[in-house]
């Protein structure tokens, strides 16, 4: 049965008809001291499919265990089997030290990859200090293309071990045409002591 | 009374059902400008929701036109507020880049800013530079703050604006920092340097 107001259906066959919003929050995870966090498709209630054309990650209070590491990710066309997918990717940077003695705006050539398997950095040295973070975002386009290849763009604020402000963007391609259906994040050395990764998907209608 | 419709509950007990997806952005409040010196969120007032209810919070500043002051040193700015807005002057480390273009094609620019960033200073930091006010000239952009009630970490942001410059150039700023204080952030403001915010509309978004 439809439910219709002043001539306008609002649910019908079991769906709303009405929109109730473009972003759709899919899954939250909470990092304790963990090694890695992973968000695989059809595994914990995970959907990273074609039900959505973009999907966004957001990084919040991304604490590292270790001082003086990367937060980074990697994908997966195995189902999280394993994580090494060839990237090519870009990789600039704006930096400014608290006490205003330096400020640096370049790209990065240590920090790219170049069809390469391994993890790409969102964040750079990033501090351990008690109060020190990262959080920012990262975009996936269409990870279930069996066409194209499967580009993805982040920016990231960190406070960056020494003092600084930090201000990451990366963007680039996972370099094949089978699906991605599963992201991994860890730290390029030791854990993810505490922080939040919240996977949402973006409606294309 | 609940809803069901083709087998699936919609709509009981006053609420969707959880089943439901719903987005995940939520409007909080619009403010509209009308020659304002100052437009602020602070959380508990007039509505203002600021707090640990969303991990992320999204300003969406549109068509924001000054009043006054078309000159280099004209800037949309903001700062933010650990007392519910009593003052607003938290220390920030920021970053500052922008690209721009002028109107005539003979000059274009990709650089760091260093006039522009912060030292761990608790001044106001502009989101753009050189806002021009002619009738058509104006500024828009979007802010991202996360997690503002934590006590723990430093509270990080991130901005792009582009504004249509008083000399005639588009110009795109990219700001990032952190409010380098671990008590909570409850009321951000925006404001120009110089004269008012003549009109433009600012939205509060949370992220779920």
């Amino acid at each position: 049965m439809a439910f219709v107001s002043n001539g306008t259906t609002i649910l019908d066959a079991g769906a709303f008809s009405a929109s109730l919003g473009s972003m759709v929050h899919i899954k939250t995870l909470t990092a304790s001291s963990s090694g890695t966090l992973s968000f695989v498709d059809g595994s914990s209630s995970v959907v990273l499919d074609n039900t959505y054309p973009i999907y966004q990650f957001k990084f919040i209070d991304i604490h590292a265990g270790t001082d003086q590491v990367n937060f980074t990710f990697q994908g997966s066309t195995n189902g999280g089997s394993s994580y090494g997918t060839t990237m090519t990717t870009t990789y600039f940077r704006a930096a400014h030290r608290e006490d205003g003695g330096e400020t640096a705006f370049s790209y990065e050539t240590d920090k790219d990859l170049a069809q390469s398997t391994s993890f790409q950095r969102l964040t750079h040295v990033q501090s351990s200090d008690n109060d020190g973070n990262s959080a920012g975002t990262l975009f996936l386009y269409n990870p279930s293309s069996t066409t194209f290849v499967k580009h993805f763009m982040s920016r990231t604020s960190l406070m960056q071990d020494g003092s600084y402000a930090f201000d990451s963007h990366m963007a680039g391609y996972f370099n094949t045409t089978s699906a991605i259906n599963a992201i991994q994040f860890k730290m390029s050395s030791g854990n993810i002591d505490a922080g939040t990764i919240k996977l949402y998907g973006i409606k294309d209608s | 009374m609940g809803v069901i419709s083709n087998g699936t509950t919609l709509l009981d007990a006053g609420a969707l059902d959880s089943g439901v997806a719903t987005g995940a952005m939520t409007l909080i409040k619009t403010i509209t400008a009308s020659s304002d010196s100052t437009i602020s969120f602070v959380h508990g007032a007039s509505s203002v929701v600021f707090d640990g209810t969303y991990k992320e919070y999204i300003f969406k500043c549109i068509n924001m036109h000054a009043s006054s002051d078309n000159s280099e040193a004209q800037e949309f700015e903001f700062n933010v507020s650990i007392d519910g807005g009593s003052n607003y002057n938290v220390a920030k480390t920021t970053t500052t880049f922008r690209s721009g273009h002028n109107e005539s094609d003979s000059t274009t620019q990709l650089s760091y800013v260093g006039a522009y960033d912060l030292a761990n200073a608790t001044g106001f930091q502009g989101l753009t530079e050189g806002d021009g006010v002619d009738n058509d000239q104006c500024c828009s952009g979007t802010i991202h703050i996360f997690n503002p009630a934590d006590t723990t970490f430093v509270k990080h942001f991130m901005s792009n604006f582009n504004v249509y410059r008083h000399n005639d150039f588009s110009a795109n700023w990219y700001i990032t920092g952190y409010a380098n204080t671990t008590s909570a952030v409850n009321a951000v403001q925006f404001k120009y340097l110089g004269g008012n915010i003549d009109s433009g509309t600012i939205k509060l978004y949370g992220i779920k």
